[in-house]
């Protein structure tokens, strides 16, 4: 017994030290929270800059885009201070704001002189401002984005494949330019042999537990010119939502998940739509901006292999937002140092590094200058997608309201219940339900 | 663990115990201090965390308080969470889901885990060794596990579906075992029955060899034929032990959240939406604490209830 | 089975013990089909992880290893000449695939925090669990089993129900995301089982034994601790291991109640990308390294086996 008692003094020994070393962080060094992706490893590159200048140490806490939201918000509901700063999401500014989770950044904006003019107007009304459109900031737009597309360039351009398609639909073979086009050419290359392998057409967001198959779906949606309200701020839904465009759009959506996608995928989001073009099953995929540098890159389908194209429209051109201005978190216990690495953020030199790294700066300098359309082949549909984006909602009660979109969505486009029409209606029923909760209705 | 075992034991410790045991005077401590000194640390933990937070939760569960706003006033509305959780179709569709899930794990894990423990009792040579490497699955994180099954489970990359290919014939792409809505409810009883098969197996087991011999050689002497035998000793004897790890496995998975949020997060759609996870999502995702505390309580109930009537069945078999 | 004669039944004959040891070994190993793929794949490189059909056959590597415990970042050829040689041969491995490491990953972390956090928790419950079991055992309480059916019913709460409350508690008192707080959260789920087990362990211990120290003078305090701590040894040893693997196993708390400084290995082990697309052979490496700890404790445990997952209610 002796023995076992002191093996265990000891292991407790052992771990509780161990446990102190760990807590007890230097006491400079601020943390910054943000999805676990490509381009927060290039904000890591970047940072070493901020820590050589200022000798204050940065932290990093990625979460992967699955988790994101849901560990990010319990945090912040949570009142924890693991996070100095926090790149969230554009929906979160709602609650961020009245909540109390975000510091109102408009004192430090006017003292320090940053202008918000610098940045470009769409993503100041969608990263920063909040009630939405009025000079209340509590972000600094960080990283613009949108929803887009790419395509194996090659395999478009192998003239076999262009004289069958032409033969097919009496067209020549291009990135499409509507949203009836997108889904002609995933069902032309659907079950294709290509180098002796089975192909698919497309990869889709199906994704079920976070944002993915709503992220995905409103890309068709604000292409038939889906609106949430009749009149802004009115929350007037009955006749927006279920439109007739709307209805039609959400069958598109089904119709090209069920013709065109290949087997498995589910449950896709942002991974696995990575994984399945870069394994060379689909011929085209959708993603946010933000992994088309790494696909770029890429050693098997980069290079002269891809391509990229803007959302098509249909009725309208319109593009799904993404992206996230960058917030100090009220429950920090260094918002000194916090409120530093922003204004060492928005100063053009860095946010010109910051694009030439692999994020988007949202800084009109650097979307501005006139080399930036031909910096990277994806650059001016970067400027395209961004001239034309729609957000979902940005209310407090976003958690609610998307987690019931994702339900609707996925019952009718995978589960294969009810109709489009149904599901939209279900739809007005769930968000009436939260906003009179929110006492807004 | 039942009320019975509880004062069957207690029973036996009392007809065990010296007369003078009990009003024992000696240095130091009384006995009666010691044993509140020695219990009431525990108990004062579990009233911290299990009780006090209990009643928080009924409190809570008849207001419209939400943990997201903090800043919003508290309203008393009385029994409309309940109302509100009992008149929902999805929750409805949640517990019909759950008892899919219970009903088809408990049947394999049943079936499998007694005819394993049935074939393990006949002894044969290095039983011991294969006896534990069958346990080892039930050991594992159930959250991991989950999460590696998606992996296996992928139509085009993972190995179950190539397994099923092999001996099927069928195109491996053909099926996909977590996307599709008539698949999915299986994959996941799949999953639990390959983990938990084990925890049956070996509580039947434990029934299996408390089975005297003598008892199978007075059925030899009467010649009863192996199937009477297995009918009138063997099952009889193993069925409190049975019923006792149906018990247990019954009030996890009725529980289940970690393997089958991992494995599907409760899709496609809703399919395998077990209350757990629904749970999960009013409670942290759209922070809708009054309700989702109302939803526990009633989930804590049927639970707890369930329970209760199905000790009293197994004190019945165990009296026969 | 008639091929025996006296012991038929009692004794199977050596066919019948042939089978169901085929059958047994059969089940068992296609049982561990996965848990070897598993492995298997800890070893794969990323793109052998993904090909289809599947490979059986592959080239070692250690790419999932090193990729478990490093953050990367792609960078164009131009960038990668511009870089002093590796120094290492991860370094050059991970160059290979045109990338640069970018830092160290959290999992050794996260591996950290599973350990404190099930030891921490494993040594108050058995502590705790130890002193209420004697208790229990030895002396008539008031509403004995009314006090252990309770303690029982505590484990029948869904976990998500009981971090509900929990979660505002923690926000109030700050105990969110800290070591403390799922220690003591743990300490609180386990401590159920630790009395319920010990109790089973100190009720076969002889009363004489006690008796007899008492009589020579021992105090009730000193003969505890002298006399039955001893030979409880084995039993909190096990009990201790029982308690050790649902800590570590643990993920609904960890998941709802952990953030970046306490989170343990279960809800971080899924979260494991690699750079553009999912890493496989890094979640292998992970899963391989987390659940191996466990797999040996089974072994070892194999003789309570039956007493821990039953609460002690069956003890063979």
């Amino acid at each position: 017994m002796n023995r076992y008692r002191k093996t265990w003094a000891a292991a407790l020994c052992g771990t509780m030290m161990s446990g102190l070393a760990v807590t007890s962080a230097q006491a400079e060094d601020i943390t910054l929270c943000w999805a676990a992706w490509d381009p927060a490893n290039a904000l890591v590159e970047l940072s070493k800059d901020f820590t050589a200048e200022t000798g204050i140490g940065m932290k990093f806490e990625f979460v992967p885009w699955p988790n994101f939201a849901d560990r990010m918000l319990n945090e912040l509901n949570s009142g924890g201070k693991l996070c100095d700063l926090l790149i969230g999401d554009s929906q979160w500014i709602g609650g961020g704001a009245e909540n109390g989770h975000y510091v109102k950044l408009n004192d430090f904006f006017e003292a320090e002189k940053i202008s918000m003019d610098d940045f470009a107007p769409a993503t100041v009304y969608a990263y920063s401002t909040w009630p939405k459109g009025t000079p209340n900031y509590w972000a600094l737009p960080a990283m613009g984005d949108a929803n887009a597309w790419f395509y194996r360039k090659d395999w478009f351009s192998k003239p076999e494949i262009q004289e069958a398609f032409k033969a097919e639909y009496g067209r020549d073979l291009v990135p499409p330019k509507t949203q009836k086009e997108l889904m002609e050419i995933a069902r032309f290359f659907q079950g294709r042999e290509i180098d002796g392998k089975t192909r698919y057409g497309i990869n889709i967001f199906t994704e079920r537990g976070s944002e993915g198959i709503t992220m995905g779906a409103t890309g068709a949606l604000y292409a038939w010119g889906f609106k949430y309200e009749n009149t802004p701020g009115k929350y007037d839904m009955e006749g927006a939502v279920n439109s007739p465009e709307a209805v039609e759009a959400l069958e598109f959506y089904k119709e090209l998940y069920k013709c065109c996608t290949a087997p498995g995928y589910t449950d896709s989001y942002m991974q696995e739509s990575l994984d399945s073009f870069k394994s060379g099953q689909v011929a085209m995929a959708m993603n946010w901006f933000a992994f088309f540098p790494g696909l770029y890159k890429d050693e098997q389908v980069g290079g002269d292999k891809i391509g990229f194209f803007v959302n098509p429209g249909q009725n309208v051109e319109a593009s799904t937002l993404g992206g996230q201005g960058i917030s100090v978190i009220s429950y920090s216990d260094k918002k000194e140092q916090a409120l530093k690495y922003i204004k060492w953020f928005a100063q053009p030199e860095v946010q010109a590094k910051w694009w030439s790294l692999g994020g988007y700066s949202a800084h009109n300098s650097v979307l501005n200058d006139p080399g930036f359309k031909d910096s990277q082949p994806f650059a001016a549909d970067f400027l395209v997608a961004m001239g034309g984006v729609q957000d979902f909602w940005q209310e407090p009660a976003y958690a609610e309201l998307l987690l019931a979109m994702q339900k609707r969505l996925h019952d009718y486009v995978v589960a294969d219940q009810g109709t489009a029409q149904e599901a939209l209606d279900k739809l007005i029923e769930d968000w009436t339900e939260t906003f009179e909760d929110e006492g807004k209705l | 663990m039942s009320q019975q075992e509880i004062s069957s034991s207690v029973a036996e410790q009392v007809a065990g115990r010296t007369p003078a045991g009990v009003a024992r005077k000696v240095r130091g401590l009384s006995d009666r201090a010691i044993a509140w000194i020695f219990i009431a640390p525990t108990i004062v933990l579990l009233l911290a965390i299990n009780v006090f937070p209990l009643i928080w939760t009924v409190y809570l569960s008849f207001t419209n308080f939400r943990a997201n706003r903090p800043n919003r006033d508290v309203e008393w509305v009385g029994l409309r969470n309940y109302e509100r959780v009992l008149t929902d179709s999805d929750i409805w569709h949640n517990m019909l889901v759950t008892s899919h899930f219970l009903f088809w794990t408990m049947f394999f894990q049943v079936l499998i885990g007694f005819g394993l423990a049935w074939l393990i009792n006949k002894n044969f040579r290095g039983h011991g060794v294969w006896t534990t490497i069958i346990l080892l699955p039930m050991m594992l994180s159930p959250a991991v596990v989950g999460n590696f099954w998606t992996f296996l489970y992928q139509p085009q990359i993972g190995l179950f579906n190539y397994v099923v290919s092999f001996f099927t014939g069928a195109d491996p792409s053909s099926f996909q075992m977590i996307g599709s809505v008539d698949l999915a409810p299986w994959a996941i009883v799949i999953v639990d029955t390959w983990m938990w098969t084990p925890y049956t197996m070996l509580i039947c087991l434990a029934g299996l060899r408390s089975i005297p011999d003598y008892i199978y050689e007075a059925a030899e002497v009467d010649r009863a034929g192996p199937f009477r035998t297995f009918w009138s000793i063997t099952l009889p004897m193993v069925m409190p032990f049975l019923m006792l790890a149906v018990l247990f496995r019954a009030i996890e998975n009725f529980k289940m959240f970690d393997l089958v949020v991992e494995l599907t997060s409760g899709g496609p759609g809703s399919v395998t939406e077990l209350a757990s996870i629904n749970l999960k999502r009013e409670a942290f995702e759209k922070w809708r604490t009054g309700l989702s505390s109302a939803f526990a309580i009633i989930l804590f109930v049927t639970v707890f209830g369930a329970a209760n009537i199905y000790v009293k069945a197994l004190n019945t078999v165990k009296s026969r | 089975m008639s091929t025996t004669t006296a012991h038929s039944v009692v004794a199977p004959g050596r066919r019948t013990r042939f089978v169901a040891g085929l059958l047994v070994v059969i089940y068992a190993l296609v049982t561990m089909v996965p848990l070897a793929w598993i492995f298997l794949t800890g070893f794969k490189t990323p793109p052998d992880s993904i090909s289809y059909p599947p490979k059986v056959v592959f080239e070692p590597s250690l790419e999932g290893y090193v990729n478990l415990f490093t953050t990367r970042s792609r960078q164009t050829p131009e960038y990668m000449e511009s870089l002093p040689p590796p120094q290492t041969w991860y370094e050059e491995l991970v160059r290979s695939r045109h990338m640069v490491i970018a830092g160290p990953s959290k999992f050794g972390e996260r591996f950290l925090n599973s350990v404190i956090i099930g030891f921490g928790s494993t040594f108050l419950s058995v502590f705790l669990g130890t002193l209420a079991a004697y208790a229990f055992s030895r002396f008539k309480v008031p509403l004995a089993d009314d006090l252990l059916f309770f303690i029982l019913s505590t484990r029948m709460m869904p976990p998500i129900a009981v971090a509900i409350p929990i979660f505002l508690m923690y926000r109030t008192v700050g105990l969110s995301d800290t070591h403390l707080g799922m220690i003591i959260l743990y300490t609180a789920v386990n401590v159920s089982l630790s009395v319920w087990l010990l109790k089973g362990f100190v009720d076969e211990i002889p009363r004489e034994y006690e008796e007899a120290a008492l009589i020579d003078g021992y105090t009730r305090l000193q003969a505890f601790v002298k006399v039955v701590l001893p030979q409880m040894a084995t039993g909190i040893a096990a009990t201790a291991i029982f308690c050790l693997i649902f800590a570590w196993n643990e993920y609904a708390f960890a998941l709802l109640l952990t953030s970046g400084t306490a989170q343990t290995a279960p809800p971080f082990i899924p979260t494991i990308i690699g750079e553009g697309g999912l890493d496989w052979p890094a979640i292998g490496a992970g899963v391989t390294l987390f659940l191996l700890p466990v797999l040996v404790f089974t072994i070892l445990l194999r003789k309570h086996l039956l007493r821990g997952i039953t609460f002690g209610a069956v003890r063979k």
